[in-house]
């Protein structure tokens, strides 16, 4: 907080010095009073102040008047100036508990079932603030649910138009997707004219499930297709990407970056009955093989520079939306999950015995454009079957942890299934956050261009969660001009160069959510007035947290480079032969679409 | 015209321009002037087809060099429309129709004599009368916001430059520093006249003392109150006084861009002001170096979509930015954050057609009109149950009796006067009780409504107070922008309590209910158009509690205006058995009883005739059976 200014405010009669640049809400906290809000998001720079859950009475001497706190700035109720913050006062009280009571007589009340029963903020914001039972009853604005697209759900009945979702899409994607329609009371917030998912240009990135307060937005569900998959004998074999783990340990109490869930989740999922429970670290390492491979021959001249890489669905999604011009750019390689998927059901299945058609692949994800990925028909290398059959976010995996009743802190630690893609490097874990694909791709670039190790390993100028970040390096006498990007938004720029033959790069990593898998649209929620035992500016934090997690995954593993991985070697000598061999071509690599369509079409 | 940039060259302009006009009004270039209405009033009644055929009429005879013809704003007078008036004579004429044309031509224009028929006649007096400033509707008003509005063609720049046109921007521009001019308006002590009743002059000083390289003025033409029409009035009838206005308010504190905010439901204001705009531009009344000074500006006019809430001024900048029309919280004011991001002040259309006036005549000639707190004059949309509907300026100060009685002529049928409604949905009504109560923004607001934009609706002992808030409610709801809970949940929650009580299923706690919610609404709501969104309810309740009681404990509707609290009723003492309102009932629902019919001739029994009764388990109280009914055998209870 040093170099800003402060200012006094009086609150309830006491004055406490606050920095000037705060809103009320923000400064009461410091003060320790929680007021409750809904719509607050992003320091009050997002907030629309339309939930009117946090009204407070700023009084002068001429009498009091309720202002939202999540805007109203500290700078404009001094205290020397004759300005009180009133949280108590009867008139704001209960003009916060109206607010929730009114926002719950237009809100379908089936929290039992409801996918957000535990992180539903309207709960307990209707918990704070004392809110009645049924004293505004009426009529309901008419619903409308919306379950075509892959990944997300919306269901306008449980919505309660704070807005943070329209506010989310615009400023991670720059898209805009979601808005406000119609007026008054039928008021809804959707794609425009109240159009599905699957119809609009929407990445399914889930960043508008994870700031929706309620059940209005959720993702996708599939874990019933794993119960079917298991209760037809099929071999279940579940992967895990590496964000998982910096995560899955919130979903069970534990404070953000507390815990490194790695070898509690493999135990889980050993009890949960999976053939094989491997690590989507693996596949990483082998994209990694075969990107950096694809890279040298682009800077050989084989091919277009920059490379863009193509691990993000989110990103995919956008690039064949609005700059599949670039399609010559992106890397064809199949994203780790998928090249896993595929290696699976023909490199294991082999070894194993195993009809690939008896295989069914779950792919534990941070994410929600995933459950699209998985469906793409390119992504379907064995057979014509899907490389990866189903896709469960971080959450349904607590879900269904959860509802096997075991309990995660009784859980013992353990390792990921040894044969065949047992093993993994530090390079895998990192892809879990932005900049973590380049700093893998660079230490093995590295090596193959020069023949000896990177002597720091570690590669510090890519990380960071810095709109862009550019870095150049002389590696054999090339100079090797990078640029790390996350949230559509700020790629948009980098985009536009390339489009416009100015890109001085030869490699971009692109992230569609911000910050990375860390941060996917899949992941545990992070709702500061639910958790309380979390710091007070976790929503500020939370993404170095879970960040550090896995770069401190990559420091104490023994191996840290993708090259060295013995079961990456293992499976090129004894299967593949070396990368972009002609059967890694057809293993690994997909295509993409120019100007595709959504992922309905009007017809359908 | 030649081009206007300097200020000799306006003067010469204006020297000669005011010559002309005076010349035309008073006959002396030897020709009759002939204007005709052209407010959306009259030309919806053909105004527009009156003036062609004038031209052809005359054309046919021949006179065109002796009949000048034009079309001007609104005469405010619009139930008697449409008006034809001449000059020099100063006849009007009233409801004209395209038919009459013939006679004014043949029997006024070349025969000299008046159309008698044409004339207005005072209801009670019952006397014709030829001249417009005779009639008691306009006796008491002062034009200073309609100021050439029905006089100048608002299509011609010469008009306005012959009628005051751009004296005041003169001396603003050439004679005073910025400060001074907003001195000048401080002195005069004008307040917004768009519903808040804001100090236009401190509402400037903000903006003059914020730095940036960008400032804009903002015209709020987003006219939304039901039955409101002062502001497009004034936009058709002297788009250049607003203008000036503007340019004004642009010199005083630093914007050299003006938005013009007007609902695309205007398309003749937009198309006057438009073409006004064009002209001032073509003349150099608009752009760079305005007569020959560092002042610079230009206007841009952008339409609404007919939102009731881009009337809010943060909502109108979210809607001319582009954006949905919501609005913002404030703080930050328009003042210091406005249009896209810029300092901002939103002006009301009438506002900134009152500006000149002050910049023109002084400060001190404004504030010698109206009250202590309330300076010059307020036009008002005069509408509801009362004999003069129309438009009126006049001073702050005037009583609602006056208002009512004296220009509105009373109410119709020599009904009861229950209520005034001011300030459209946002306000609240008035009662008998403050019928002498001299009309300002403060006093509107201690007795419990509001100015707002100037509509008046008024309402007789046939209007049910219930009735009207749920009116309002229902406009309410349908406009609420949907932003914030109290707002939009909050109305229609209220809407939904009342409709209960206009059906006779309300309680008394609904009526405590009703209270407490609106209470909420009023506090809690981001924007003033929540804030006041409960007015109509409270304002009712507060005037007419016994009423509400009535309709909750009686589960009577005392005005017969709530269908399901009121029943239409057939005395069997007075129905002679005509059988017309059985004949003229939709849902067949009045049958013969057994009782005999009233004989229509006393003493003479009408054997078969029988008195009806309604069967009101059928009825779906259309009241057609009433309006039949030549005994007067049919009631409302």
């Amino acid at each position: 907080m040093e170099n800003v200014e402060m200012i006094d405010i009086k609150i309830e009669g006491k004055i406490y010095s606050v920095p000037k640049n705060l809103t009320v809400l923000e400064a009461a906290r410091l003060c320790g009073y929680n007021i409750p809000t809904l719509c607050y998001w992003n320091h009050g720079k997002n907030s629309l102040a339309s939930c009117r859950v946090c009204l407070v009475e700023i009084a002068t001497a001429r009498g009091g008047r309720l202002f939202a706190s999540c805007v109203y700035p500290v700078a404009d109720c001094p205290a020397d100036k004759g300005f009180e913050i009133k949280i108590s006062s009867p008139m704001a009280v209960k003009a916060r508990r109206a607010s929730v009571e009114l926002l719950l007589s237009n809100h379908s009340k089936d929290c039992q079932t409801c996918v957000k029963n535990g992180h539903c903020e309207l709960l307990h914001v209707a918990s704070v603030t004392g809110a009645r039972d049924n004293v505004f009853e009426g009529e309901r604005t008419a619903t409308t649910y919306d379950e075509c697209a892959p990944g997300i759900i919306r269901d306008t009945s449980k919505c309660i138009l704070c807005g943070r979702c329209i506010e989310r899409c615009k400023e991670a994607q720059g898209i805009g997707i979601l808005g406000f329609e119609k007026r008054g009371f039928n008021t809804i917030v959707g794609p425009a004219q109240n159009a599905s998912f699957a119809k609009v240009p929407c990445l399914q990135c889930g960043q508008c499930i994870n700031v929706c307060p309620t059940g209005a937005l959720a993702e996708h569900r599939e874990i019933d297709l794993v119960d079917k998959a298991m209760a037809e004998g099929k071999y279940v074999v579940v992967q895990t990407a590496p964000a998982v783990r910096a995560a899955i340990a919130e979903e069970f109490g534990h404070k953000i970056g507390e815990q490194n869930g790695t070898g509690r989740m493999v135990a889980a999922l050993h009890r949960l009955g999976f053939y094989r429970v491997y690590d989507t670290n693996f596949g990483a390492d082998l994209t990694i093989m075969e990107e950096a491979t694809e890279l040298l021959h682009r800077i050989k001249g084989e091919g277009v520079l920059p490379q863009i890489t193509s691990c993000s669905p989110g990103w995919i999604n956008y690039m064949e939306f609005f700059y599949s011009d670039l399609i010559p750019n992106v890397s064809t390689c199949k994203s780790p999950h998928e090249m896993e998927g595929a290696i699976i059901k023909s490199y294991m299945a082999k070894a194993h015995g195993l009809k690939p058609e008896d295989i069914f692949v779950v792919s534990i994800m941070p994410c929600t454009a995933k459950k699209y990925e998985a469906d793409r028909k390119q992504n379907a290398a064995v057979n014509g079957l899907p490389d990866v059959d189903a896709v469960l976010t971080t959450r349904e995996l607590a879900v269904m942890i959860k509802r096997a009743g075991i309990l995660w802190d009784a859980l013992p630690e353990e390792e990921f299934d040894q044969d065949l893609l047992g093993q993994y490097t530090g390079a895998g874990a990192i892809f879990g956050v932005t900049g973590g694909v380049m700093e893998a791709a660079l230490r093995t670039a590295y090596h193959a261009l020069t023949g000896e190790e990177y002597g720091p390993i570690e590669f510090h100028e890519v990380r960071g969660l810095e709109a862009v970040k550019e870095a150049s390096f002389n590696i054999a006498g090339k100079e090797i001009k990078v640029a790390v990007t996350s949230g559509m938004k700020n790629a948009k720029a980098l985009l536009d160069d390339i489009r416009a033959g100015k890109s001085e790069y030869a490699f971009i990593e692109i992230m569609c959510c911000p910050g990375g898998c860390i941060n996917g649209g899949g992941q545990p929620f992070v709702k500061p007035s639910i958790q309380t035992n979390e710091d007070p500016d976790i929503l500020d934090t939370y993404r170095q947290k879970r960040a550090k997690v896995l770069y401190d995954i990559d420091k104490g593993l023994p191996v840290r480079q993708s090259h060295n991985n013995p079961d990456i070697i293992k499976l090129y000598k004894d299967f593949l032969g070396e990368p972009c061999s002609e059967l890694a071509e057809e293993l690994l690599h997909t295509t993409y679409v120019k100007d595709r369509p959504c992922y309905i079409k009007d017809e359908d | 015209m030649e081009k206007i940039i300097s200020t000799s060259c306006l003067d010469k302009n204006i020297g000669e321009c005011t010559e002309s006009l005076k010349a035309k009004l008073e006959g002396k270039d030897g020709k009759r002037a002939v204007v005709v209405c052209g407010g959306t009033g009259c030309i919806a009644n053909n105004s527009m087809d009156i003036e062609e055929e004038l031209r052809k009429e005359i054309a046919a005879h021949g006179l065109q060099d002796r009949v000048s013809i034009n079309h001007v704003g609104c005469f405010g007078f619009c139930s008697q429309g449409p008006f034809v008036k001449i000059f020099p004579e100063d006849t009007l004429y009233r409801a004209v129709k395209v038919s009459d044309v013939k006679a004014i031509v043949e029997k006024d224009l070349m025969g000299g004599e008046i159309c008698e028929n044409l004339l207005y006649v005072d209801p009670t007096t019952k006397e014709k009368v030829q001249r417009q400033d005779d009639i008691n509707f306009y006796k008491k008003q002062i034009r200073i916001a309609l100021h050439g509005c029905s006089l100048i063609n608002p299509d011609l720049l010469e008009e306005a430059l012959g009628y005051d046109g751009f004296k005041g921007l003169k001396r603003a521009l050439t004679t005073m520093t910025p400060q001074e001019v907003i001195d000048e308006v401080l002195a005069s002590g004008i307040r917004g006249r768009g519903g808040g009743g804001f100090p236009t002059g401190r509402k400037w000083r903000f903006a003059a003392n914020i730095k940036a390289d960008q400032k804009y003025v903002v015209c709020n033409g987003d006219e939304g109150d039901p039955g409101a029409f002062m502001d497009r009035s004034i936009l058709e009838g002297n788009p250049f006084e607003v203008i000036e206005g503007m340019m004004i308010a642009g010199y005083a504190f630093g914007a050299s861009e003006g938005y013009f905010y007007v609902r695309a439901e205007y398309p003749i204001a937009v198309a006057r002001l438009q073409r006004a705009i064009e002209d001032m531009e073509k003349v150099g009344l608009l752009g760079d170096n305005i007569l020959g000074t560092d002042f610079s500006f230009r206007a841009h006019i952008r339409l609404g979509a007919g939102a009731f809430v881009c009337g809010e001024e943060t909502a109108l900048l979210n809607s001319i930015e582009g954006k949905r029309g919501m609005p913002r919280p404030r703080p930050p004011f328009p003042a210091i954050k406005g249009l896209w991001g810029k300092p901002t002040c939103v002006n009301n259309v009438e506002t900134l057609a009152q500006i000149p006036f002050i910049l023109r005549e002084g400060a001190a000639k404004f504030a010698s009109i109206g009250t202590e707190g309330s300076k010059g004059t307020k036009v008002f949309a005069l509408g509801g149950k009362v004999n003069n509907v129309g438009l009126v300026e006049v001073p702050m100060g005037t009583t609602l009796r006056e208002l009512i009685y004296d220009i509105g002529g009373g109410i119709p049928g020599g009904k009861k006067f229950k209520a005034i409604q001011t300030g459209g949905p946002s306000g609240g009504c008035l009662t008998e009780k403050d019928l002498d109560t001299p009309i300002d923004y403060d006093t509107l607001v201690a007795r419990g409504s509001m100015m707002g934009s100037g509509g008046a609706i008024v309402m007789d002992e046939d209007n049910c107070a219930v009735d009207v808030a749920h009116f309002y409610m229902s406009f309410i709801c349908d406009e609420s922008c949907g932003k914030c809970s109290p707002c939009r949940i909050g109305t229609k929650r209220l809407y939904e309590m009342l409709t209960d009580v206009t059906q006779g299923k309300g309680t008394e706690k609904t009526l405590d209910d009703m209270k407490e919610l609106a209470t909420v609404i009023k506090q809690g709501s981001l924007c003033a158009l929540g804030q006041t969104a409960a007015n109509p309810i409270l304002s009712t309740m507060n005037n007419f509690p016994e009423e509400y009681r009535a309709h909750v404990v009686d589960k009577k509707c005392p005005a017969h205006v709530c269908k399901k609290l009121m029943a239409y009723i057939i005395d069997p003492v007075k129905c002679v058995g005509c059988t017309l309102c059985a004949r003229n009932c939709p849902v067949s629902c009045i049958k013969p009883t057994d009782i005999p019919a009233k004989p229509m001739i006393p003493g003479k029994p009408m054997p078969g005739k029988f008195a009806h009764a309604i069967d009101q388990s059928k009825c779906i109280k259309c009241g057609s059976c009433l309006s039949g009914c030549r005994f007067g055998a049919i009631e409302k209870k």
